[in-house]
């Protein structure tokens, strides 16, 4: 059993209100579930609080079918229905989204779902829950430091938070999220414990990766590679940066479950090879050669056959403004072919400064969107008829070609962006 | 518990082929049919919450559905929604009986309590090896034990 402070005794007994002990309540069951001994506190939490389809209300028709319904019966796993008061840790940021709220129609949403998403989203502002809606909460307001206790959704950012910051989360759930935006506790268990985040395997990088498309393949490789354990990266890999960090985490964490890397010299609990790997035995070597890197840029592009693109998404995680302004300088001056589709993802924070600094602009001169709050694979949403799509991300390719049962082609932002303009894919490994 | 077989409703029933010991995940006593898989499954974007299908491609159950079964498993994998993915199915009235597996994560752990189903790890033998589909299992969580009847439901 999970041992409770005085305070936690008070808030399990109601002394905070109902939310607060329902919140405690799952946050103890969940901790014993897990063999925890210990809650720790955290004043940082990203989830999708309370937001939910219409048929999830529905499903709480007669609890009242609203967001406080939901809320209570399905976040917090209550059995009744309790006021929901405004969320008490500090940082209670709201992760992506289910559709873009300018684009939607292009997103073929339905009115009603809108308005659903507009309701809700009134909710989790009037909550107190900031309205981020994006996956990369660290370049949109919400970036922790070295050593803070975070419960975190969104594998993406999990892994950036812990390896890239040293932040300290475990991979959280709706629920869990929900419950530590009340209680401002998450079981002390895994990636909290400083015995728990030593390297377990080597990854020794023989061949250059220096730009983002490397980077995104590498992480791809070391997915693959490790599965869900902890790889520590050596070698020839340069020009660390977030843009960086962030397609490579997310590679990790799709292709193996990756929520915590270590690279010697770059990552800031691997200042030594040693100290990467602390107390623990190295297990595992992997050699990222070139004919991995090969193999790696083979496995990526095995769902791409029909070289006619009538689709390019760009922006997975969401787009940080330096790549924005790169697709842009690409962009200038040509247009998105009438066969084809291009579609970037960002956070409104980023957007924000994208259309200060006319990026929006050239864009939708060259007849490409701009869009917020979730992506294609999330929203499952593509222009309609697609059929092919083209992507720099070597998440959404391993994704999105499988939930909306298309091909897909994975490559560089430029050899994407010429692909919108012309509708072709010309893609190689360089 | 000194027998090593349970007795339910003062009725003698027949002796379990196999009895594991393990840990409580989630309390509660239920049993079913066993749904056996050695690979670990994804829940948002590998599973059909509204069927409690398998969908991931490759994926050894693609196509089957846990609802009902007692599901046994190593543990979860993929994204953070798996939580969230269970518990639709949960919704829908598609969840599995009760769960047994050998990996602990956040993921499943989580999912386990929103599904409040009977849940049980750490075991003291290998279920792939003991536990085939189609067996009877009845997942004892109060007690953090597995009873197996191999080849199907006992009968006294």
């Amino acid at each position: 059993m999970v041992a409770l402070t005085l305070r936690e005794q008070a808030m399990l007994g109601g002394d905070e209100g109902a939310a607060v002990q329902k919140a405690m309540e799952l946050l103890v069951r969940y901790a014993d579930a897990l063999g925890a001994e210990r809650f720790v506190e955290t004043d940082n939490v990203a989830g999708v609080p309370g937001s939910s389809p219409q048929w999830v209300k529905d499903a709480f028709k007669a609890d009242g079918g609203d967001y406080r319904a939901v809320f209570s019966r399905y976040d917090l796993d209550s059995d009744v229905v309790v006021d929901v008061p405004p969320m008490k840790a500090g940082f209670s940021c709201h992760l992506q989204g289910g559709m873009d709220p300018e684009h939607w129609p292009q997103m073929g949403m339905s009115p009603q779902a809108h308005a659903n998403f507009v309701a809700d989203e009134r909710e989790v502002a009037g909550h107190g829950i900031q309205v981020m809606k994006t996956c990369t909460p660290y370049l949109a307001g919400n970036m922790p430091v070295f050593g803070e206790h975070c419960a975190w959704m969104e594998s993406s950012a999990v892994v950036f938070c812990n390896s890239v910051v040293g932040a300290r989360t475990n991979t959280e759930g709706r629920e869990s999220t929900s419950a530590a935006m009340l209680a401002k506790r998450v079981p002390d268990w895994g990636f909290h414990q400083t015995d728990f985040r030593h390297g377990q395997h080597l990854v020794d990088v023989q061949v250059p990766v220096g730009d983002i498309f490397e980077w995104g393949m590498l992480g791809y490789f070391v997915g693959g590679a490790v599965q869900d354990a902890i790889p520590v990266i050596d070698g020839s890999v340069s020009g660390a940066s977030v843009i960086r960090h962030k397609h490579f985490g997310a590679a990790a964490a799709s292709s193996g479950g990756v929520e915590l890397y270590h690279m010697v010299g770059v990552t800031p609990e691997a200042p030594t090879l040693e100290a990467a790997f602390g107390p623990r035995k190295p297990g595992e070597r992997f050699v990222y050669d070139a004919a991995a890197r090969a193999r790696t840029y083979e496995t990526l592009n095995a769902v791409g056959s029909s070289r006619d693109v009538d689709f390019v998404m760009l922006g997975c995680p969401h787009a940080a403004l330096e790549q924005i302004a790169e697709i842009a300088a690409l962009i200038e001056g040509r247009r998105v072919s009438a066969n084809s589709a291009l579609w970037v993802f960002t956070s409104r924070a980023v957007k924000l400064a994208a259309q200060a600094q006319g990026y929006d602009r050239v864009l939708r001169d060259a007849g490409a969107l701009l869009m917020t709050d979730t992506c294609s694979s999330i929203s499952q949403a593509v222009p309609k008829g697609t059929r092919v799509a083209a992507l720099d991300s070597a998440k959404q390719v391993h994704y999105l070609p499988a939930i909306m049962n298309i091909e897909g082609w994975y490559g560089t932002t430029a050899e994407c962006v010429d692909a919108a303009c012309t509708g072709r894919w010309n893609g190689r490994l360089p | 518990m000194s027998a090593s077989h349970p007795v339910q409703d003062g009725q003698p029933e027949v002796q379990p082929t196999i009895v594991l010991h393990g840990r409580k995940v989630v309390g509660g006593v239920a049993e079913g049919e066993a749904l056996v898989t050695r690979e670990t499954i994804s829940g948002w974007g590998g599973i059909h919450a509204l069927t409690g299908m398998v969908i991931e491609s490759r994926h050894e159950l693609k196509g089957v559905s846990f609802a009902g079964k007692v599901l046994v498993f190593p543990g979860a994998k993929g994204s953070s929604g798996w939580s969230n993915a269970f518990h639709m199915a949960k919704l829908a009235g598609k969840a599995p009986l009760a769960m047994v597996f050998t990996v602990m994560t956040t993921k499943v752990a989580l999912g386990a309590v929103v599904m409040r189903v009977p849940a049980v790890t750490d075991l003291d033998g290998d279920p792939f090896a003991l536990i085939s589909t189609g067996d009877w299992v009845r997942v004892d969580g109060d007690r953090g034990r597995i009873y197996v009847w191999k080849g199907g439901r006992p009968r006294a």
